[in-house]
Formats: structure tokens, C-alpha cells, sequence
């Protein structure tokens, strides 16, 4: 099962993540990442690893449990 | 438990080692981390300076609140370049904050690549088959272009031309370390500091001018979708009918929004060319993979957004040897301590991207230029995270780091296309000049282009 993490900490709302993975993240105009779907499909695999890979700061975690 | 003092660096002159930070900040922070380790000290004229190095008291610094680190009250050689007075309903943190997240949010991001390829193509529309340039003057004019395009507009932009960056070169120039005795100090950079925020402002003034003049002679407002910030900013006003902002209010604003893009970027992109060109396995690598790239005819607005492995990897080791930023400041608002050392109030402290990106056991041959390094399975920048800090790191981290690597990988898509470049006087001889605060390219910096034989 794939799990989401968002460090808070470090998102600067880039909001790459939503551009690559819309249906996982959401960035309103001046905030920090929602994680909509904490627990994505696998159909949504390519699309996380991707907000993953370009999110600037680093602050997403794709966990395979 | 009893906290220890960190150590004073050797070397204190009368007014401590204001004077070798003015003349020699490399060998200087060096030094501090070689005698004192992890925590040092230098004095500023009186003030301490406590400088970390290393991933443990990095990450302090990069993990502390502003309530204990303070970044505002810790570059007052900033104070004369964005202007005194310049007021807003909010603070200068929020307004950053609204200003900057909305151009350098992700979605922008392609029609920024888009712009900026065309400012490159602008700029070496005027170029011979063959020549020579400036790489300071060169890249330091096309970012004044990029940054005001991407972050201002393409209507404010296309009123700028060369003057505009040699007024903005002067104001970077005005960042003598001695403005932490005294940012109004009597001295010749200073003097033109001052001078050229006077130009930039007699500049904007005339842009506000002629678009007042436009909209009041019948040709009215532009089409909203042409409307930049600077048509915003001159329609707003205060609950008496009058302007909200001046031409310098402007100004200042425009200045600030602009001034951690520019040097920065500017730099960036001279250094990764030269140290590309001064490893030709390098370029060739990064040259096939980009004609490999655009062959399909994919634009630079799309290829720029996604990874270019070789390419990202120069300029990352470009950042890494020569970060355009070599100490990073803080104020401390009170009494704290680091690894067991005492940072008493009022404190200056410090971390020093050109230190610490070149601590050995973080970064195998430090000074060697190894794009490498960033390769899968070794990763560098990600294993280092305290210590490799060109855009510092934490929740400071700089907010125009994607922007910077969109931009670069940009620039780079269009010269290194039609474009081939050698050094023009020996390898070695390429440097920064360390004088001011701000770090730019030491001259002479000559590089020489020749159009590419049969184009990709």
C-alpha cells in the first residue's frame, strides 16, 4: 500500500506537487500542501514519485508499507 | 552545565577583522572553522560574530524560529539599496511573501522557462558569427531582463534597456562590509550606491510617467492580459483619491523583489559555463545530452521543467565550489547556545555556504570539480542536506531555488544549442571578486562564442 508524507516544516507552496499528482496534493494560492489522499492508488505511483522528485524543498515522502 | 565561549579566530586587527572580511572573507572563514572547529568567533568592530560550520551547528541555524535567529535586523548594508521609509500596511516579510509566492509558484513556472529562452534569444540576436563578451556584464544584463520579466512583466521589461543594469550593478557594488559600522559611511562605493538608486529611481519615474501620459491621452489602459505589476501598483490609492505609491516606493520594491534573483543567477550561470569550459569531457557530456534532448523538437519550455541530469549536476557543482553567497547571517534576539557554546544577545551569527560545501568528509576532493557527484546512488546535495547549502537550507531555504534551476537549465538549452564557447585568457585566471558582500565576477571574465558548424 503507498502512503503519503508532507513535512510541513519545509513546504514553501510551490505547489509542483499539484501540478504532477492534482488528484493527491492540493496548494491553495498563499499556503502550504494539502495531502487530499494520504493513501494513493497505485495507478497513482508515477504521478507521486514525480511530486516527490520536483518538489523544491524536498518536503514529500512516498512510503511503500 | 556550564556553556564555553567559542573561540576567537586569530588575526584581530583594531576594528577586529572587519578589515580581513573587507579583503579576504574566504581565507578568513576558513580559518575560523580550522582553528575553532565547528563554532567560532570573529569580532566586527566590537560585535561578536559567531560562525557554524558543519551539519550538526548548521542545522541549528537552519532549524532555529526568527524569534530566537533573527534574518531582518542582520544585513544592514541592505537598508540603502531597498530605501528607509518605504511603507506598507504589512510587514516587509508578508509582502515578500504575497509578492514573490505568486510568481514562483509552480504554475508559472512554464511561461517563466518561455520567457526567459526568449530574453536569450533577444540577447544574442546582436551577436556576429564569432566574438567575444563580458561574462559579468553579459549575464548580469540578461538576468536584469529575465528577473523583471518573469517577476515585474513583459510590458515593464520591454521599457528597460542596458542602463538599467549598470545602475542595478552599482547597487550591488554598494555592499562594503563596513556597513555593519556604518551603511551611510563616506566611501566611493557607497557614494555610487546611493547615485545609482537615484537613476533607478529617475528611471521608473519616467516609465510611470509616459504610462500616465498614455492612459490619460485617449489611448486609455492597457488590454488587462498586458497589464504587469508595475499597472497595478500605479492604480491603487489611498482613501483620498491620491497614488498609494511613489515612483521610489516603487522603486524600492521593485529593487528588493528583484535583488536575491539577480547576482545570484547572474553568477550561477557565468561559473557553471566557465567550469564547464575548463572540463571539455564535461561540456561534450552536457552538450550530446542536450541535442539528444531537443532533437524531437520539444521546446525549452517543457524540457527546462523536468530533469536534465548532466546539465543539473554542472550547475549544482558550480553552486557548490562558487556559492554567490558565502556567509549567511542572523541576529540573535537572545541568550542561546549551539553544541555547547555560549551565542550571547545581540549577536551576529553566521553560516558559511563557502565552507561548509567544501567540507571534505561531506564532499570527497572538495575543490575538484566533479558533476558526479549528484549522480544517482551518491546524491551529494540530499545526503548533505545541513552542509551542502548553496540555497541554504531549512525553513529559510532560498524560495527562488526552483525558479534559479528553471532559469539556468533554460539559458543553457538556447546557448549551448547554437552556440560553441572557449576561454579567452587562462583557466586559472577566471575568479570572484570577495571586496563587497555581494559577490560577483572578478574582471577581466572573457569568454569567446562561435555559431555552431550545422546547428542540431
Amino acid at each position: 500500500m503507498l502512503r503519503v508524507e508532507a513535512d510541513l516544516d519545509l513546504c514553501q507552496g510551490h505547489a509542483m506537487c499539484e501540478l504532477e499528482a492534482p488528484a493527491v496534493f492540493a496548494v491553495p494560492r498563499k499556503g502550504k500542501v494539502t495531502v487530499l489522499d494520504s493513501a494513493p492508488a497505485e495507478s497513482e505511483r508515477d504521478a507521486v514519485q514525480a511530486a516527490v522528485r520536483y518538489c523544491p524543498t524536498q518536503a514529500l515522502k512516498l512510503l511503500d508499507e | 552545565m556550564t556553556l564555553r565561549e567559542p573561540r576567537l579566530v586569530s588575526g584581530a586587527e583594531p576594528a577586529g577583522h572587519l578589515e580581513e572580511l573587507r579583503r579576504d572573507p574566504i581565507a578568513l572563514l576558513r580559518r575560523v572553522r580550522d582553528e575553532c572547529g565547528d563554532v567560532g568567533r570573529i569580532d566586527l568592530a566590537g560585535r561578536p560574530v559567531i560562525l557554524l560550520s558543519g551539519a550538526e551547528a548548521n542545522e541549528y541555524f537552519f532549524r532555529a524560529p526568527d524569534e530566537d535567529l533573527d534574518q531582518a535586523s542582520a544585513y544592514p548594508f541592505m537598508t540603502p539599496i531597498f530605501g528607509e521609509g518605504v511603507v506598507f500596511d504589512a510587514s516587509p516579510e508578508r509582502r515578500r511573501e504575497a509578492l514573490h509566492n505568486q510568481a514562483l509558484r509552480g504554475d508559472m513556472m512554464r511561461g517563466h522557462a518561455q520567457t526567459i529562452a526568449r530574453e536569450v534569444g533577444r540577447m544574442v540576436a546582436g551577436w556576429a558569427g564569432a566574438g567575444e563578451i563580458d561574462l559579468l556584464d553579459w549575464f548580469a544584463e540578461l538576468t536584469i531582463y529575465t528577473s523583471s520579466a518573469c517577476l515585474i512583466g513583459a510590458r515593464f521589461r520591454d521599457q528597460l534597456d542596458g542602463r538599467f543594469a549598470a545602475l542595478y550593478h552599482d547597487l550591488e557594488r554598494g555592499t562594503d562590509a563596513i556597513a555593519f559600522v556604518d551603511p551611510y559611511a563616506p566611501i566611493e562605493s557607497f557614494r555610487r550606491r546611493d547615485e545609482a538608486r537615484r537613476g533607478l529611481v529617475e528611471l521608473v519615474g519616467q516609465i510611470m510617467a509616459g504610462r500616465a501620459v498614455a492612459a490619460g491621452t485617449g489611448a486609455g489602459p492597457p488590454p488587462r492580459a498586458d497589464r504587469d505589476l508595475l499597472d497595478v501598483l500605479m492604480s491603487l490609492r489611498d482613501p483620498d483619491g491620491r497614488e498609494l505609491f511613489s515612483a521610489d516606493q516603487i522603486t524600492g520594491m521593485f529593487i528588493s523583489m528583484m535583488f536575491a534573483g539577480h547576482h545570484t543567477s547572474s553568477g550561477t550561470a557565468a561559473w557553471t559555463l566557465i567550469e564547464l569550459l575548463r572540463h571539455p569531457d564535461q561540456l561534450g557530456d552536457v552538450v550530446r545530452e542536450l541535442d539528444t534532448l531537443y532533437a524531437g523538437g520539444t521546446e525549452v519550455s517543457f524540457e527546462a521543467l523536468r530533469e536534465i541530469p548532466r546539465l543539473e549536476a554542472a550547475i549544482k557543482e558550480a553552486l557548490r565550489l562558487h556559492p554567490p553567497l558565502i556567509l549567511l547571517l542572523r541576529a540573535a534576539t537572545r541568550d542561546l547556545a549551539v553544541l555547547g557554546y555560549r551565542i550571547p544577545a545581540g549577536a551576529l551569527v553566521g553560516a558559511t555556504p563557502a565552507v561548509s560545501n567544501r567540507i571534505a568528509a561531506d564532499f570527497p576532493d572538495p575543490d575538484a570539480f566533479v558533476p558526479g557527484r549528484y549522480a544517482a546512488g551518491r546524491q551529494e546535495d540530499l545526503v548533505n542536506r545541513w552542509t551542502w547549502i548553496p540555497f541554504g537550507a531549512g525553513r529559510h531555504r532560498c524560495v527562488g531555488a526552483n525558479f534559479a534551476m528553471i532559469q539556468l537549465k533554460a539559458i543553457f538549452s538556447v546557448l549551448l544549442r547554437d552556440w560553441e564557447f572557449e576561454l579567452a585568457q587562462p583557466a586559472g585566471s577566471y575568479r570572484d571578486d570577495h571586496s563587497k558582500m555581494v559577490v560577483q565576477l572578478a574582471r577581466p571574465c572573457a569568454v569567446r562564442y562561435r555559431r555552431r558548424g550545422g546547428g542540431r
